[in-house]
């Protein structure tokens, strides 16, 4: 005899329907709205290639950066407790919550050629806005909270006595951290990783007003899209369509490295 | 495994026809409420002028009036894309005479005319377009794909060649529209940009304007029709003899647009 599904059980399948639903038809949309061969012609188009290495490329040394200088800061913020932690905490965090606009006008005004640290950019010979190097800043700043954030809570919950035993077989805390914590928190790094490649790929607003836009140089995909939105609404669409593609593909990529991590230091 | 997939399928229906709901809503809202919603698209030039003349308008026929802003070409391509806006009002005649061509909009009216300016910091000691050509400065232009951009091009190729080539070769930023270019050149990032000299005003002296010789100037007319699928067409053309005469004509006037020709 089949039990019937409770209440709660059919509702809880409907919202997921729902969720499932609203979630995936725009971007089934794009793919069925633009033929496979429309999609090999766009990549063919001058400018779109450039785009996608650009995007590729300061994505890359964005998350990087993110990871080299957030995962031993997010190790601090989880395993010290100090007077007004939560204020620092919260600080790291704010940068999720803003709009794509102000994180523009934010890096203006601080590091921008007439903001607070402008002078102190230029005096050191360093280039932002009109260059890549514009693009990176950019990237770094809205992706690495959501990178923090998950590392954080990733170190935080790795159990103390893990690292005491290291500790108490005579292992530095350098040692500690490297062989012990991040080999136990790599699920969460790697999941923060892939929500900040995501950011960081699909950043827009912050780039154009800090670092305008200019093919091979700081005109990212999600630039490019916007460009021809309005004069050739095809090559956008395909050139969206790449986009979800290779997100998906460093997406899966990441979750498919992280299960066999994994599967592979599973308990013993 | 049967009742779940059911309950997808209601589920979907469910969530297609609560969209529906909510068209059907908005519409009655709009259309048994007192005020009639007119939606206005026009091009990011036109922002001040608008704002300021809206309000008159409002009053005067009970409307409530929604001013959406961005670059022309976009605005069209949103028309393209079904979306109902009741005027749409271009920084060119192009835009509206190809919306025209495709049964889109109303025959189009030119109603203003702007001057194509260069653009510089109030402090620059850029006085003309040959300056501009000098190796090492940051030249910020529209995206061909907007008005500007294209005018801009446009009087770039008068010039010699060589000056053509050097000052597009100076170029560090294509904009998606005017307040891109404005907005780099206020933060000191650009050092030179084309604008409209209604740009340089809306900036209250941050920014100042330098005519370009008469060859040089392109011929900046403002055209504007009502979208076939308005769904205030009457009150649209409203808005659009307006245009010409009343209280957002002098509104254009006074932030520097020229009348029409």
């Amino acid at each position: 005899m089949k039990r019937r599904p409770g209440r709660f059980a059919v509702l809880l399948t409907l919202c997921l329907a729902v969720t499932l639903t609203f979630l995936t038809l725009p971007i089934v949309a794009i793919f069925l709205d633009s033929s496979p061969a429309e999609l090999i012609d766009s990549l063919g188009e001058e400018g779109a290639l450039d785009a996608l290495w650009l995007s590729l490329k300061t994505t890359a040394i964005s998350i990087t950066i993110i990871l080299l200088v957030g995962t031993p800061a997010a190790y601090l913020l989880a395993t010290r407790s100090f007077r007004g932690k939560a204020f620092v905490v919260t600080l790291v965090e704010l940068p999720l919550v803003l709009p794509p606009a102000v994180a523009g006008i934010a890096l203006l005004s601080a590091v921008g050629p007439s903001g607070i640290l402008g002078g102190t950019v230029e005096a050191a010979g360093v280039e932002l806005t009109f260059e890549t190097a514009g693009v990176v800043v950019a990237l770094t700043f809205v992706a690495s909270p959501f990178y923090v954030r998950q590392a954080m809570a990733a170190f935080a919950s790795v159990d103390g006595v893990m690292l005491d035993a290291s500790r108490t077989l005579g292992a530095s805390e350098a040692r500690g951290f490297l062989r012990v914590m991040i080999p136990v928190a790599l699920p969460g790094l790697v999941a923060g990783t892939a929500l900040a490649l995501g950011r960081a790929l699909g950043e827009f607003g912050a780039t154009l007003m800090f670092a305008g836009s200019f093919q091979g140089i700081t005109q990212t995909v999600p630039l490019a899209i916007y460009d021809r939105f309005s004069t050739e609404f095809d090559a956008a669409l395909a050139l969206s369509a790449v986009l979800v593609a290779v997100s998906a593909a460093i997406l899966l990529s990441v979750k498919l490295v992280h299960g066999s991590e994994v599967l592979g230091g599973a308990p013993r | 495994m049967r009742w779940a997939l059911a309950l997808a399928a209601a589920a979907l229906l469910l969530g297609a026809g609560c969209g529906d709901d909510d068209d059907d809503g908005g519409d009655a809202g709009s259309g048994s409420g007192d005020t009639t919603r007119l939606v206005v698209s026009a091009a990011s030039s036109m922002t001040e002028a608008l704002e300021a003349c809206a309000p008159e308008f409002e009053d005067a026929e009970d409307a409530d009036v929604r001013l959406s802003f961005a670059g022309s070409d976009e605005l069209a391509a949103q028309i393209r894309q079904g979306a109902r806006v009741d005027v749409y009002a271009a920084a060119n005649t192009s835009l509206p005479e190809e919306l025209y061509g495709e049964d889109l909009l109303s025959e189009p009216v030119e109603f203003a005319t702007n001057e194509f300016v260069l653009a510089v910091p109030a402090d620059s000691e850029i006085e003309s377009v040959e300056d501009v050509a000098q190796p090492g400065i940051k030249v910020v232009v529209g995206s061909e794909s907007v008005p500007i951009g294209s005018y801009t091009r446009e009087s770039l190729a008068k010039l010699p060649p060589g000056q053509e080539q050097a000052i597009l070769g100076n170029v560090v930023s294509n904009e998606p529209d005017v307040k891109g270019i404005v907005g780099k050149l206020t933060q000191g990032a650009g050092d030179a940009g084309f604008v409209y000299v209604t740009d340089v005003n809306a900036t209250g002296g941050d920014l100042k304007a330098i005519d370009l010789p008469d060859d040089l100037e392109p011929d900046v007319t403002y055209g504007a029709g009502v979208p076939t699928e308005a769904r205030e067409p009457e009150l649209g053309h409203e808005f659009l003899a307006g245009l010409t005469l009343g209280p957002c004509a002098t509104a254009l006037e006074e932030a520097g647009f020229g009348p029409s020709p």
